[in-house]
C-alpha cells in the first residue's frame, strides 16, 4: 500500500514531535523544540503563498507582530481571554490582510515586494512608537494562557517547557493538516494553476485576484496564530517580532527547506532555528556562517534542502 | 519661509544618498534582472574602509579612493561567487541569495571594523553657510555634488562610449547582445563593479554626517530599493526621481509631522503611488508572454 503525501507528511510530524523528546538530555531542548514549531506554524503560511500561489511577501512579520499584540494587550484593555485574543488577533490580521491585499496584490514579483515590505515596516513602526499602548521598543508583558494550570488541575502536569512544547507541536500539525488539505482542494489546484501562468490560469476562468487575496489572507492568519503563540510562551514581546529580519526569516526558512512542501518548509524552519543554537559556538562568525548557508543552499540546492535530499535518495534508488 | 528651506536642504542631501543606492539598484537589476539587497551594504563599506584607511594614517582622499576601488572589488567578487552561480533561480531564491550576501558582508564587518559608531573628518569643515535664512553644512555640498557628478558621468557613459550602449543593450535583450558581439559577462562584471563603485561614494561622502557602523546598510537598502521602486524598477531616471522624492518626503514629515514616523512616511506615499501605477512612476509597462 502507498501513503498519500499527505497522511506521509502528518505521520512524519505526529512521529517527530512524540519521540523527539525522548532524545532530549535536558528541558532546555523542549524550548528550542517549541520555538521550531512556532516557527513552522508562520512557514506553513509562507508555502501557501509562496510555494503554491507564488506570491511573495516581505512583510509577513507584521501580521505575526498584530497576533502577538493581540495577546499582549487585549486581556488588559478589554479583559478578553489570551486564548480569546489569539482569535482576535488572527481575525484583525485577516481582515486587515484582506483590505490590505485588494490594491497591492496586482502589483507582481519585486513590486509586490516592495509593497509588502512597507506594510510591514508600518505594522512594526506603529508597534515602536505608539508607547502609550505597546510601552514602545522595550516590549510588553503577556499574561498567562492558563492552559497548564488547567491540565494541572485535571491530573496531567507538565513542566512549562513540556507543556509548550506539546502544544504548539499540535498547533503546527493541525496547521500543517489544513493546508495540505488545501493542496489537493479546488482552491489549492488553481492556486498552483496560476504559480505556472496567471494569463493560463484567468484563461481556464480562474479568479486570480481572488485566489491570491485568498492565499494572501489565509497566510497572514498562520503568520498572526505564530506571532500570537511566540508571545504566549515567551509572556513577553518586543517590536522586533513584527521587523523586517523576522519577515525575511520567514521567507528564507520556507525556501530553505523547499516552499513546495509543507514538511519541507517545517524541515527548513527546524534548521534556521537551530542553526544559531549551534553557532553560538563561533560567537562573532555567527552572521558569516548564516550568510554564507544561505547564498550556499539557494545556488545548490535550489528546490530547498528536503526536495533536494529526496530526489539524490531517490536518483539513487532508480 | 526659512524653515522650509531648512527642511529642503537636509532633504536633498538624504536623498542623494538615496538616489545613488537606487542607482545602484538600477544597474545591476538592468543587467542582470537580480535586485541586490546588499547594496546598503556598499554603502557602509565605503564610509568603513575609508575610516579605517584614514585611522591608518592615509591621507582622506587616498583613503576614500580605496575604499571605493575595494568595494567595486567586492562586487565583482559577489557577482562571481554568488550571482552568476545561480543564474536563472526565481525571484525569491535571488532574494534571499543577496539578503544572505548582505548578512554575511555584515558579519565580517563587524568582526573586522567592531561594533562601534566610526566617522572622520568632513572634506572641507564644519562650519555651517547660510543661505535664506537656512544652514547647509559644507559635507551636504560634497553630498550632492558628488550625486550629480555621478549622475552627468554615467548618463555620458551610456549615451557616448561604446561600452556604455554595450551595457544598455544587455538589458534590453542580453541574447540579441550576445548575437551582434557583445560580451555579456562583462557587462555583468562591469556593473557589478559599477553599482558597488557608486554605493561606496555614497558611503564616503555621506559618513561625516550619518556615521557609520557595521549595521547601517541595511537602512540604506531599504530606502534606495524604495525609491527605485517608486521611480519605476530598472529606469535610471526613475532611480533618482525616487531616491530624491524619498529624501525630501522624508526630512518634511519630520519638519512637520512627527520625526518618529518619518520612516513610515516614504512607505506611505510608495503604497499610494503603487496603487495607482502599479509599474511606479517612470516604469515601462510590461506584457507578459504567454
Amino acid at each position: 500500500m502507498r501513503l498519500s503525501a499527505k497522511s506521509a507528511t502528518l505521520i512524519v510530524l505526529l512521529a517527530l514531535v512524540a519521540l523527539s523528546p525522548l532524545l532530549f538530555p535536558s528541558n532546555f531542548y523542549y524550548r528550542v523544540g517549541a520555538l521550531i514549531f512556532v516557527n513552522a506554524i508562520a512557514v506553513t503560511g509562507i508555502v501557501i503563498l509562496t510555494g503554491y500561489a507564488g506570491q511573495v511577501s516581505l512583510g509577513h512579520a507584521g501580521f505575526a507582530g498584530i497576533g502577538a499584540y493581540a495577546c499582549a494587550l487585549a486581556p488588559v484593555h478589554w479583559g478578553i481571554h489570551p486564548g480569546l485574543a489569539l482569535f482576535l488577533g488572527a481575525g484583525i490580521s485577516g481582515v486587515l490582510a484582506y483590505l490590505v491585499g485588494r490594491p497591492i496584490l496586482r502589483l507582481h514579483g519585486y513590486y509586490l515586494g516592495v509593497a509588502t515590505l512597507g506594510f510591514g515596516i508600518l505594522v512594526a513602526m506603529i508597534l515602536t512608537n505608539e508607547r502609550a499602548l505597546t510601552r514602545g521598543p522595550d516590549g510588553i508583558d503577556v499574561p498567562d494562557l492558563g492552559l497548564r494550570g488547567l491540565l494541572g488541575d485535571l491530573g496531567l502536569s507538565l513542566s512549562n517547557g513540556q507543556f509548550w512544547y506539546f502544544f504548539t507541536g499540535l498547533c503546527m500539525i493541525v496547521g500543517a493538516w489544513i493546508a495540505l488539505n488545501l493542496h489537493d482542494s479546488p482552491t489549492g489546484r488553481a492556486l498552483r494553476a496560476l504559480h505556472g501562468s496567471e494569463v493560463a490560469a484567468r484563461t481556464v476562468g480562474i479568479d486570480v485576484a481572488q485566489l491570491k487575496l485568498r492565499a494572501f489572507v489565509i497566510s497572514a492568519v498562520y503568520a498572526s496564530v505564530s506571532g500570537s503563540l511566540l508571545a504566549l510562551q515567551n509572556r513577553f514581546v518586543t517590536p522586533d517580532v513584527a521587523g523586517f529580519m523576522h519577515s525575511i526569516e520567514m521567507v528564507t526558512m520556507a525556501v530553505l527547506g523547499g516552499v513546495g512542501s509543507v514538511l519541507g518548509a517545517i524541515f527548513g524552519a527546524a534548521i534556521l532555528t537551530l542553526l544559531p543554537q549551534v553557532l553560538t559556538v563561533f560567537a562573532e562568525y555567527e552572521h558569516m556562517v548564516l550568510g554564507l548557508v544561505m547564498i550556499l543552499v539557494m545556488i545548490f540546492l535550489r528546490e530547498g534542502l528536503l526536495p533536494s535530499i529526496l530526489k539524490k535518495l531517490r536518483g539513487k534508488d532508480e | 519661509m526659512s524653515e522650509l528651506l531648512q527642511f529642503l536642504f537636509s532633504g536633498v542631501t538624504v536623498g542623494a544618498v538615496y538616489a545613488l543606492v537606487a542607482l545602484g539598484f538600477t544597474i545591476i537589476y538592468n543587467a542582470s534582472d537580480v535586485v541586490n539587497f546588499a547594496q546598503g551594504e556598499f554603502v557602509m563599506l565605503g564610509g568603513m574602509i575609508t575610516f579605517a584607511a584614514h585611522a591608518a594614517g592615509l591621507p582622506l582622499p587616498l583613503a576614500a579612493i580605496s575604499a571605493i576601488v575595494l568595494t567595486a572589488a567586492l562586487g565583482v567578487g559577489m557577482n562571481k561567487l554568488a550571482i552568476e552561480p545561480a543564474r536563472g533561480a526565481p525571484v525569491v531564491s535571488l532574494i534571499i541569495i543577496t539578503i544572505g550576501a548582505s548578512i554575511f558582508i555584515q558579519g565580517a564587518a563587524q568582526i573586522i571594523f567592531g561594533k562601534q559608531i566610526h566617522s572622520y573628518p568632513a572634506f572641507s569643515g564644519d562650519t555651517p553657510i547660510g543661505v535664506a535664512g537656512a544652514t547647509i553644512l559644507p559635507q551636504s555640498l560634497w553630498v550632492i555634488g558628488g550625486a550629480v557628478a555621478v549622475f552627468i558621468a554615467l548618463w555620458l557613459f551610456f549615451t557616448r562610449t561604446l561600452l556604455g550602449r554595450a551595457v544598455l543593450a544587455t538589458s534590453n535583450n542580453r541574447l540579441a547582445a550576445q548575437l551582434v558581439g557583445i560580451n555579456t559577462n562583462f557587462v555583468m562584471t562591469l556593473s557589478f563593479a559599477l553599482s558597488a563603485g557608486i554605493g561606496a561614494l555614497a558611503g564616503v561622502l555621506a559618513t561625516p554626517i550619518t556615521l557609520t557602523a557595521y549595521n547601517v546598510g541595511i537602512a540604506f537598502a531599504l530606502k534606495g530599493f524604495a525609491g527605485a521602486m517608486l521611480g519605476g524598477m530598472g529606469n535610471p531616471k526613475g532611480a533618482l526621481v525616487g531616491g530624491f522624492a524619498i529624501g525630501l518626503i522624508e526630512a518634511l514629515t519630520a519638519g512637520y509631522l512627527s520625526s518618529t514616523y518619518k520612516d513610515a512616511a516614504a512607505f506611505v506615499v510608495i503604497l499610494a503611488v503603487l496603487f495607482f501605477m502599479p509599474q511606479g512612476l517612470f516604469g515601462r509597462k510590461s506584457t507578459d508572454r504567454v
